[in-house]
C-alpha cells in the first residue's frame, strides 16, 4: 500500500467523522433542520431549536468523536503492549478500574467536581494498569495472551462488584453514579470534556510519538532490544499513555466497552500495521464508530435513548467471538 | 483405606472414613455460620440464645427478628450457594477444566437478563407483576440455558478448548449485560436500584416466599446430582475411556448441563449473580475431599453455602447501619483466587 493510499484514506476518515459530527448535531427526538443548526452558529435567537443544538447536540457530537478517538487508540497501544488481540481498556479492567474509583469518590467522599473526577478516573485507571502490567509479566515468562485476558476480565469483575457495591452507601449518590456508570455520551457536561481535553491532547500527541518505537516493540522484545530500543522506557510510556487515554475517556463518559478492541483490527485490515499511521486512522475510526452509534441509539426505542454502551457491546461481542474463535493462539 | 458401606444390594455406597469425618466437620461448620448468622446484626443475641430460638425456645422478641428477618435470607443464601457450588463441580468435571464456573461462562449473566427480562415485560403500569413469582427461576434457567448453549455452540471449533470456552463466556457475559441494561431502560424505573442489587447478587429483602419456591428447587436439584454422580465420575476420565466403560456420554452430559444450568438459575432467580463461588469452592473441596464426584459435589455444596452465608453475614454486620450486597465479597475474594488459579494452570 502507498503512502498515498494511507494518506486517502485518513482523508476519508476525517471526512466522515465531520460528516457524522454533523449529523449528530441535527438528527434526534427534537426535530431539527441543517439550516436550523447553520442559523443557531450565525443568528442564534433563543429557540428551542437554537438551544437544544448549542447546549445538546454539539456538546454531545464533540463529546463522542473525542471519547471514539481515545478508546480507538487506547486499544492499539494496548494490543501492540501486550502482544494481545483482545486486549482494550475494556476487557483488561482499566475502564472498571476508572470507574470504581470515580464512583468511590461520587459516594464516599461527595466529591462532584470536574477536576477531581478526572483526577480520580486516571488513578484508577492507572492503578488497573499497573495491575494487568504486573500479571503481564509476574512469574518466568507472565500470564499466556489468552490467560491474560481471563485474568483482566476477573479484575474487571471485581472492579464492577465492588463499584456495585459502594453504591448501596449513598442513596442520593445513586441516581447520578448509575446515570455515569452506564457509559454514555448524552447529557453529559461539556465544562468535563474541556478539563479533561488537555490528557486527551496530550495522550494523542504521545501516541503519534511513540508511534515509531510501537512499531520496533510489537516485532518482539528480543528484536526490539537487538534493534536498540530502550523497551522498558517504551513499554511505561505506552503503560502512561494508556492510562492518560482510556481515564480520560471514562471520566467524561464513564465505561464504554468495544470501541478499543474492534477499531484497532479494522484499522490494521485496512492501512496495515505501521503504527504511524495506524494510530490515527484508529483514532479517526473510532470517532467514527462511537458517532453512529450514539445516532443509532436515538432511534432503536423512541422517545427513550438506548446507552451507546449497549449500541457498542451489540456490535462488539459478535466481534469479539469471532477474534476468540480465529485466535491462532488457541490456548 | 477405611471405608463404610452403608447400603448393600442394589443400590450400595462406598464411602471412605476420612471423608466422612471432613464432611461431617464441614456440616458443623455450616450449622455454626447458620448459628452465627441468625445470632448477628443490627441487634446481637448470645449464640445460645440464637440456637435456641432456632429451635423454637426463645423469647417472642428474638423469635421474631430470627424467624421474620434473618431466616429467609440465611436460607436463601444456604440455597443458593450450595447450588452454585455444586453447579461449578458439575461444570468443571463435565468440561475437565478447572477454570470453568457458572459465572465465567455466563449463565449466571444470563440468568440476570432473563430475570431483569421477566420483569420488565411482566409488570404492569402499577409495578405489580402480571403472573406468579414462581415463574421467576423458570426464567432464570431459559436464560442461564440459552446462554450456556451459545457459549458451548460457538466455542465448538473441532472440539472443545477450555480457555476458549471462557473467552466465548466473557463475550456474551458482556452481550447479557447489555441485555439487562437495556431490560432496565425498558421496565419500570423502581426496578434499576433493585436490579443493582441484583446484578451483583444479594439476598437482601428474602421472603419466606421465595425459600418455599427456591429450597425445593435447590434440594431436588442437588439430589439428583448426587444419584447421577458416578456417571460424573465416568465424564472426568474423558469420552473415550467413558464410551469404552459403556456410558452413554453424550446423552449424560446433555443431563448433567440441564441439572447445573437448572441449579444456577434457581440461584439467580433469588439471590443475584453471586460472582465466583462456583469457580471457588469446587476448587476447596477438591482440596479437601479428592475428585471423587459424590463426596467432591457434597463438600462443595457444603462449602458454598458457607461462604455465601459468610459472605452476607459480612456484608450486613461490618458496615452498620449500611448493607453491602454479599456478591461484593465474593467477587473480592474470588477474582485473585481465579487469577492465582491461572498462574498455576498449565497450558
Amino acid at each position: 500500500m502507498t503512502t498515498g493510499t494511507k494518506a486517502g484514506l485518513l482523508f476519508i476518515g476525517t471526512v466522515m467523522t465531520i460528516i457524522l459530527m454533523a449529523a449528530s448535531v441535527v438528527y434526534g427526538y427534537t426535530d431539527t433542520t441543517w439550516k436550523g443548526v447553520y442559523d443557531s452558529f450565525t443568528s442564534f435567537n433563543g429557540s428551542n431549536e437554537h438551544i437544544v443544538v448549542q447546549t445538546v447536540r454539539i456538546p454531545r457530537a464533540l463529546i463522542a468523536a473525542c471519547i471514539g478517538m481515545s478508546l480507538a487508540m487506547a486499544g492499539v497501544i494496548m494490543q501492540t503492549l501486550m502482544k494481545n488481540p483482545l486486549a482494550s481498556p475494556d476487557i483488561l479492567g482499566i475502564n472498571a478500574g476508572a470507574g470504581f474509583f470515580v464512583v468511590m469518590g461520587l459516594v464516599m467522599f461527595g466529591v462532584g467536581s470536574n477536576q477531581s473526577i478526572t483526577w480520580l478516573a486516571f488513578i484508577g485507571a492507572a492503578l488497573a494498569q499497573f495491575l494487568v502490567f504486573v500479571l503481564g509479566s509476574a512469574g518466568r515468562e507472565g500470564l499466556t495472551p489468552m490467560k491474560m485476558t481471563l485474568a483482566g476480565a476477573a479484575i474487571a469483575a471485581m472492579f464492577s462488584s465492588i463499584t456495585q457495591g459502594f453504591l448501596v452507601f449513598n442513596e442520593a449518590m445513586l441516581d447520578q453514579a448509575l446515570f455515569w456508570l452506564a457509559g454514555s455520551v448524552q447529557g453529559r457536561n461539556l465544562d468535563l470534556l474541556l478539563s479533561v481535553l488537555p490528557y486527551l491532547a496530550a495522550g494523542v500527541l504521545g501516541a503519534m510519538l511513540l508511534a515509531g518505537k510501537l512499531n520496533v516493540l510489537a516485532m518482539g522484545e528480543d528484536v526490539a532490544r537487538g534493534l536498540g530500543l530502550h523497551t522498558g522506557f517504551t513499554k511505561i510510556a505506552a503503560s502512561l499513555l494508556v492510562v492518560l487515554l482510556a481515564g480520560g475517556a471514562v471520566a467524561v463518559a464513564g465505561p464504554i466497552g468495544f470501541v478499543g478492541i474492534i477499531i484497532p483490527h479494522i484499522a490494521r485490515s485496512w492501512i496495515g500495521i505501521d503504527h504511524r499511521w495506524l494510530l490515527p486512522f484508529s483514532g479517526l475510526l473510532g470517532a467514527i464508530l462511537l458517532l453512529a452509534s450514539d445516532i443509532a441509539s436515538r432511534y432503536i426505542i423512541m422517545p427513550q435513548e438506548v446507552p451507546v454502551g449497549v449500541m457498542t457491546a451489540a456490535i462488539g461481542v459478535p466481534f469479539f467471538i469471532h477474534i476468540a474463535r480465529k485466535g491462532g493462539m488457541s490456548r | 483405606m477405611k471405608a463404610i458401606r452403608p447400603l448393600r444390594g442394589a443400590v450400595s455406597l462406598l464411602i471412605e472414613q476420612k471423608t466422612v469425618y471432613k464432611m461431617t466437620a464441614l456440616f458443623a461448620g455450616l450449622v455454626a455460620v447458620l448459628i452465627a448468622s441468625a445470632a448477628l446484626g443490627d441487634i446481637k443475641f448470645s449464640p445460645i440464645a440464637a440456637f435456641q430460638t432456632i429451635l423454637g425456645f426463645g423469647d417472642p422478641f428474638q423469635h421474631m427478628v430470627v424467624y421474620s428477618f434473618r431466616m429467609p435470607r440465611i436460607l436463601v443464601a444456604l440455597c443458593a450457594g450450595a447450588a452454585l457450588a455444586a453447579a461449578g463441580a458439575i461444570l468443571q468435571g463435565l468440561v475437565r477444566n478447572p477454570l470453568a464456573s457458572p459465572d465465567l461462562i455466563g449463565m449466571t449473566a444470563g440468568g440476570s437478563a432473563a430475570v431483569t427480562a421477566f420483569l420488565a415485560i411482566f409488570s404492569d403500569k402499577n409495578n405489580a407483576l402480571t403472573v406468579s413469582i414462581a415463574w421467576l427461576p423458570l426464567a432464570a434457567f431459559i436464560g442461564a440455558a440459552v446462554t450456556a448453549f451459545l457459549v458451548y455452540l460457538l466455542a465448538w471449533k473441532n472440539g472443545m478448548s477450555p480457555i476458549r470456552l471462557i473467552l466465548i463466556g466473557i463475550g456474551l457475559t458482556a452481550a447479557m449485560k447489555a441485555v439487562t441494561t437495556m431490560m432496565m431502560i425498558i421496565g419500570p424505573i423502581y426496578q434499576a436500584s433493585k436490579a443493582n442489587m441484583w446484578m451483583t447478587g444479594s439476598v437482601n429483602g428474602s421472603s419466606w416466599g421465595e425459600v418455599m419456591i427456591m429450597a425445593p428447587w435447590a434440594v431436588i436439584g442437588l439430589i439428583s446430582v448426587l444419584i447421577a454422580s458416578r456417571h460424573l465420575n465416568m465424564q472426568q476420565f474423558g469420552d473415550e475411556l467413558a464410551i469404552g466403560a459403556g456410558a452413554h456420554v453424550e446423552r449424560q452430559r446433555f443431563f448433567f448441563l440441564a441439572l447445573a444450568t437448572a441449579l444456577v438459575g434457581g440461584a439467580v432467580a433469588f439471590a443475584g449473580g453471586i460472582g465466583f463461588v462456583g469457580l471457588m469452592a469446587p476448587h476447596i473441596a477438591r482440596r479437601l475431599v479428592g475428585s471423587h464426584a459424590g463426596p467432591l459435589i457434597t463438600a462443595a455444596a457444603l462449602i458454598g453455602a458457607i461462604l455465601v452465608m459468610l459472605a452476607d453475614l459480612a456484608g450486613r454486620t461490618l458496615f452498620l447501619p449500611l448493607e453491602v450486597p454479599a456478591g461484593v465479597f465474593t467477587a473480592a475474594i474470588g477474582a485473585p483466587y481465579f487469577i492465582y488459579l491461572l498462574f498455576r494452570t498449565k497450558g
